[in-house]
């Protein structure tokens, strides 16, 4: 029995072609991917991210809980909306998922974890927090929106309340603010301006239509990964997972050493793996012949091999590119076995795309 | 149900054959298979003067998703290909019978398109996809 979003009929009203992610029933295109994947980079889309798992935290001990708890240091966090991303970590330095942290006050923070992982993430915050004086609840309550591209804000300003328009105008990437019903933040998964919204389970068709209604694109699975991919975000479950630390993934930056004497899980592993240097690191690969790279295939380095994570066809650049785990002795060329044959790759830091602009 | 039109033939593997009436014969895609491919990126064609047997990889369609092999439907020398696939691949999404067509070959022995399923055929195999 797979579950439905809110937002489900509204999918069907505009053909989508459904498929099963992880248990959910989701628009995987609506007609073309790649038309899809454009109207992002170019002007604005919408993706539907209800399946994905809100989680508030609250309580006394709110601020101590995350810090034990995820690799990064909520302790940063001082202003009110402001957001964190981060690895919640197993005490063998694994990711268990990757999310987002929106801070409101020391004893009010909400995250957003990954839906394929909710009940293992729900599971682990649930012991991890006995210890603690604070309340981890889920928030099934509410479906969430993704309104990403250049016009994404402007279009999205046109259906706000006058109160919310204010509450958001200026509002600086990666911050969060509730405002009426709705939780507006400047956070995505495309490398573009745009919103996440968090709305009512009962007016998030509305919400929808109404975004529709000022221009903006239903977009679907397959763009949201090519379009995450191309911004040289990791999607969790290929490019890293509870075996491989964050160093090997490009978190590094989502682990605060300091202060040293903060005990988040995983943190013995991590020191000893960054002062040895015993970990892959995860890469960007460019492929500017014909042919699509795929996760999975055997990338041939000097003095080594790695394995690409995430492959796709970029179709901002119109080559293919990747993410792939190799080892740190890799260099800038690379060999990636491709249908039983050999071909040259470019080695680049894993990012491609943003703001609609090439960035290699 | 996608459409499968009636005058052609089709390989079980997803090509559609056209009996171009001068021995040769024009191949292509199915409107399902693209279906299924998703939107294309790429498209290798075979060279034009290649000597192909039936059921021969010949040719790849590439899309988002995956790389599809292409099989000859029947054997015989390719002798034209559709160049126009180079810079918009995308037209095999479009029009699968039609502009979307991949390579023409002429039979080296036109029996063998009795081994071909008809649209009814071809259409019961999707069935039982």
């Amino acid at each position: 029995m797979t579950s439905k979003t809110v937002l489900h009929a509204k999918h069907l009203e505009a053909n989508a072609k459904m498929v099963d992610f992880h248990g959910w029933e989701m628009p995987i295109n609506y007609g073309s991917q790649i038309e899809e994947h454009n109207a992002v980079r170019t002007d604005a889309g919408m993706f539907d991210v209800s399946h994905m798992t809100i989680v508030d935290v609250k309580g006394e001990q709110a601020q101590a809980f995350l810090r034990k708890l995820v690799a990064n240091d909520v302790a940063k966090l001082t202003v009110p909306g402001k957001a964190l991303y981060t690895g919640m970590l197993n005490e063998q330095g694994g990711v268990i998922d990757d999310l987002i942290i929106y801070f409101f006050s020391e004893t009010q923070y909400r995250l957003v974890v990954n839906s394929a992982t909710r009940e293992k993430d729900l599971a682990h915050m649930a012991k991890v927090s006995a210890d603690f004086a604070v309340a981890v609840t889920e928030r099934p309550e509410f479906a969430m929106i993704a309104v990403q591209g250049p016009n994404a804000k402007a279009k999205t300003a046109t259906l706000l309340t006058a109160e919310q328009q204010a509450a958001v105008a200026g509002m600086k990437p990666f911050f969060g603010v509730q405002v009426g019903d709705l939780f507006i933040a400047t956070t995505g998964y495309t490398g573009e301006d745009g919103y996440e919204i968090v709305v009512p389970n009962e007016q998030a068709a509305d919400l929808w239509q109404q975004l529709l209604d000022a221009g903006v694109k239903p977009a679907g699975l397959g763009a949201r990964d090519t379009l995450r991919l191309e911004a040289g975000m990791n999607l969790y479950g290929l490019d890293m997972d509870e075996s491989v630390s964050p160093l090997a993934a490009n978190m590094a930056w989502t682990i605060a050493w300091e202060p040293e004497d903060r005990d988040f899980i995983g943190r013995d592993v991590l020191v000893k793996q960054r002062a040895d240097k015993s970990t892959d690191k995860l890469v960007g690969l460019v492929l500017e012949e014909k042919g699509v790279l795929r996760s999975g295939s055997k990338v041939i380095v000097e003095g080594g091999e790695g394995v690409i994570t995430s492959g796709t066809f970029s179709p901002t650049l119109g080559f293919s590119v990747a993410l792939a785990r190799v080892p740190r002795s890799t260099g800038e060329t690379a060999q990636v076995e491709m249908r039983k044959k050999l071909v040259n790759v470019k080695v680049v830091k894993p990012s491609f795309v943003r703001n609609g602009k090439s960035v290699l | 149900m996608s459409n499968i039109p009636s005058e052609l033939k089709y390989a079980s593997s997803h090509e559609w054959v056209r009996n171009e009436g001068d021995g040769t014969f024009t191949v292509g895609i199915s409107e399902h298979a693209q279906e299924l491919l998703g939107d294309m990126v790429f498209v290798e064609l075979p060279e034009v003067g290649d000597e192909v047997d039936a059921g021969e990889d010949c040719a790849v369609a590439e899309s988002v998703k995956a790389a599809s092999d292409i099989y000859a439907p029947i054997g015989g020398e390719i002798i034209a290909i559709n160049e126009d696939l180079e810079d918009a691949p995308e037209t095999v999404n479009n029009d699968a019978y039609g502009d979307g067509w991949l390579f023409r070959i002429k039979a080296s022995d036109e029996s063998e398109l009795e081994n071909l399923l008809d649209a009814e055929g071809y259409a019961n195999t999707i069935d039982e996809d």
